[in-house]
């Protein structure tokens, strides 16, 4: 089929290197890390940490970039094409998820994203000031609507998702060089300016200054401290792969859609390669320096190990911050919320791109009508995260799409690069045009340890043990114990292992089972809606097959 | 902070930060070496 919408390419280097950056440098650098760090060893889950990203975040950045250049260079900008390309039969089938994972993943995390946007509103507008801890708890209660009804009815939270899903829509109705390149270029250093100025604050914290109890260096030495004997723990090493998997944004499809519109001699080596070291330096030298000396500078560190997540974010670190000071107490808000912001929107209009590239391709949607298609999808996804919030909703978008199969495209991906379309073209298309040289040597990694070590943190992801302690899990099986699954292994949430209740209805009332089993027939049914979708794209290039030498290829040639 | 906190939080900090630096840097240069390709849009 002759694609008439127009080829979009990025403007220039420096702009595909902060979108790429963009889209890998997300919440989780924040907030998610340096828990992880604390809960694995502290300094010492650095080296499982550094080791899963060279032998497995690295490979999987260059496998996913050359996927995404090498699909172009035959028309293709959708993840089900590129895959087509690469592997005829049902790989096709296996791209879909490119797309899906991103609408899914969009319909909460655009979500998030808004609360961000909405404490930084509240920060700056003394929402918080006076307010106890527990109040400030209380407060994002109040704004998501948690309560005992079934239906979560979070007025002003919609609202100000409803302002954040726009802003997505409008970004992407713009494209790539006018829309996510040009703001990838203001938030992206944007981000930098705040993390830096927030890090330096915390890690200068004395006890007594600002009403801190502790030296900032307490929680600092918490999180650096290695604890070397937790090295002996599978669980550990699990969870530095996972983060390195997450907080690269690998196994998305979005990667391989951004890469899709790269110019066909641009680099891959170097380009992977810086991107993925900036989403390493926010990460390790930034995130790991706000979020825990700040909190046990006020909470200490016994509250810290026991209270450590993702909602220490929103739920306390507004209450500290207050502590700073009528005039600090807002900028900081502005900062860590705005540096929030940034990373989220940056990351949401990644998750855009995939859909929109798979409606120009093969449906010759505009740039406009295909982000308005994909903003209002979003909006009515995310709709059941917002009102069901609380009955598990939200979670089990964040669980699927967020978590799980992003494992599973992952190990897709490298099977398809390795095994089907043959190392040796996927090593000449990783190195082709490359500005730096490769070591050989990350041929063979490619070829037998990355494929090795997502099969693993799949494998682990299906039957992580209680507490992530696998050693205790395995000595129970020699004294025929039964397997202890976690609540967030695969096994225990397909089989509802840790749900208490017995059907779909109790009383008449619909259960919390009812409305996580219709989540996932939702989730099945928008997954089956894209297949159908493909396949009917299948039938419209066979129709009108596209013409022999692409536009790229014609450009490869110059 | 202890010796081994302070030492492990130094090297890993300044060695990610060079590295990122060192690869920004490369870039740039070869940016800047790069002729002009085609132009922004092809149809």
């Amino acid at each position: 089929m002759i694609n008439n919408t127009p080829v979009q390419f990025w403007g220039s280097r420096i702009g595909l290197i902060l979108a790429m950056a963009g889209n890998a440098v997300g919440l989780g650098n924040f907030l998610r890390f340096p828990v992880q760090a604390i809960e694995n060893g502290g300094g010492a889950f650095i080296i499982p940490y550094l080791i899963s990203f060279l032998f497995m975040g690295l490979p999987l950045l260059w496998v996913e970039w050359s996927m995404g250049r090498f699909g172009a260079r035959k028309g293709n900008h959708n993840t089900p094409f590129i895959f087509d390309s690469m592997g005829k039969g049902w790989w096709i089938y296996a791209g879909v998820l490119g797309i899906f994972i991103n609408i899914g993943m969009a319909a909460y995390y655009v979500y998030i994203e808004s609360w961000t946007l909405a404490y930084t509103w509240y920060s700056l507008t003394g929402s918080f000031d006076f307010l106890t801890r527990d109040e400030v708890a209380q407060f994002f209660d109040a704004y998501v609507d948690i309560g005992p009804g079934l239906v979560n009815l979070p007025l002003a939270a919609i609202g100000f998702f409803l302002v954040t899903l726009a802003l997505n829509t409008w970004i992407l109705s713009y494209g790539l060089e006018g829309g996510i390149e040009k703001v990838s270029k203001i938030c992206m250093p944007l981000l930098l300016v705040f993390g830096a100025l927030l890090a330096i604050r915390a890690v200068t914290l004395d006890a007594g200054e600002l009403g801190t109890v502790y030296d900032a260096s307490v929680g600092m030495n918490y999180l650096w401290e290695p604890r070397f004997d937790s090295l002996w723990s599978p669980g550990v090493w699990l969870a530095a792969a996972g983060q390195v998997f997450f907080t690269l944004s690998l196994g998305m499809g979005s990667i391989i859609c951004y890469a899709s519109y790269m110019r066909s001699r641009q680099d891959i080596a170097l380009n992977a390669m810086s991107a993925g070291w900036i989403n390493e330096f926010v990460e390790v030298v930034l995130g790991a320096s706000i979020i825990i000396p700040i909190t046990v500078g006020y909470m200490g560190l016994d509250w810290v190990v026991e209270n450590a997540g993702f909602m220490m974010g929103f739920k306390t670190l507004p209450y500290l911050f207050e502590q700073w000071g009528p005039i600090l107490s807002p900028l900081a808000g502005l900062f860590w919320f705005g540096l929030l912001f940034f990373a989220g929107i940056t990351s949401s209009l990644a998750m855009g791109t995939p859909f929109m590239a798979f409606m120009q391709d093969e449906f010759q949607w505009s740039i406009k009508k295909s982000a308005l298609l994909f903003g209002a999808l979003v909006g009515l996804l995310a709709l059941s995260c917002i009102l069901f919030y609380q009955q598990g909703v939200f979670d089990e978008f964040d669980y699927w799409t967020g978590t799980v199969l992003l494992v599973v495209l992952a190990f897709l991906e490298i099977v398809l690069f390795v095994r089907v379309f043959g190392i040796e073209k996927g090593w000449d298309e990783i190195t082709r045009h490359a500005d730096i040289r490769i070591p050989s040597f990350y041929k063979h990694i490619i070829r037998y340890v990355t494929p090795v070590f997502i099969g693993v943190v799949l494998l682990g992801s299906f039957i992580s043990p209680e507490n992530n302690n696998w050693i205790v899990a395995v000595s129970g099986l020699f004294s025929g114990e039964p397997w202890p699954f976690a609540p967030d292994s695969v096994i225990s949430r397909i089989f509802h292992l840790h749900l208490t209740d017995d059907g779909w209805f109790i009383d008449g009332q619909v259960t919390r089972l009812f409305i996580i089993d219709m989540t996932r027939l939702l989730l099945l049914g928008i997954f089956l809606g894209l297949a159908v979708m493909a396949r009917q794209a299948v039938k419209r290039r066979a129709a009108k097959p596209l013409p022999e030498e692409t536009n790229f290829e014609k450009e490869d040639m110059l | 902070m202890t010796i081994s906190a302070l030492v492990t939080m130094l090297v890993v900090q300044i060695t990610v930060t060079a590295i990122t630096v060192f690869f920004l840097i490369r870039t740039l240069r070869k940016t800047n070496h790069q002729k002009p390709t085609n132009p922004k849009t092809q149809s």
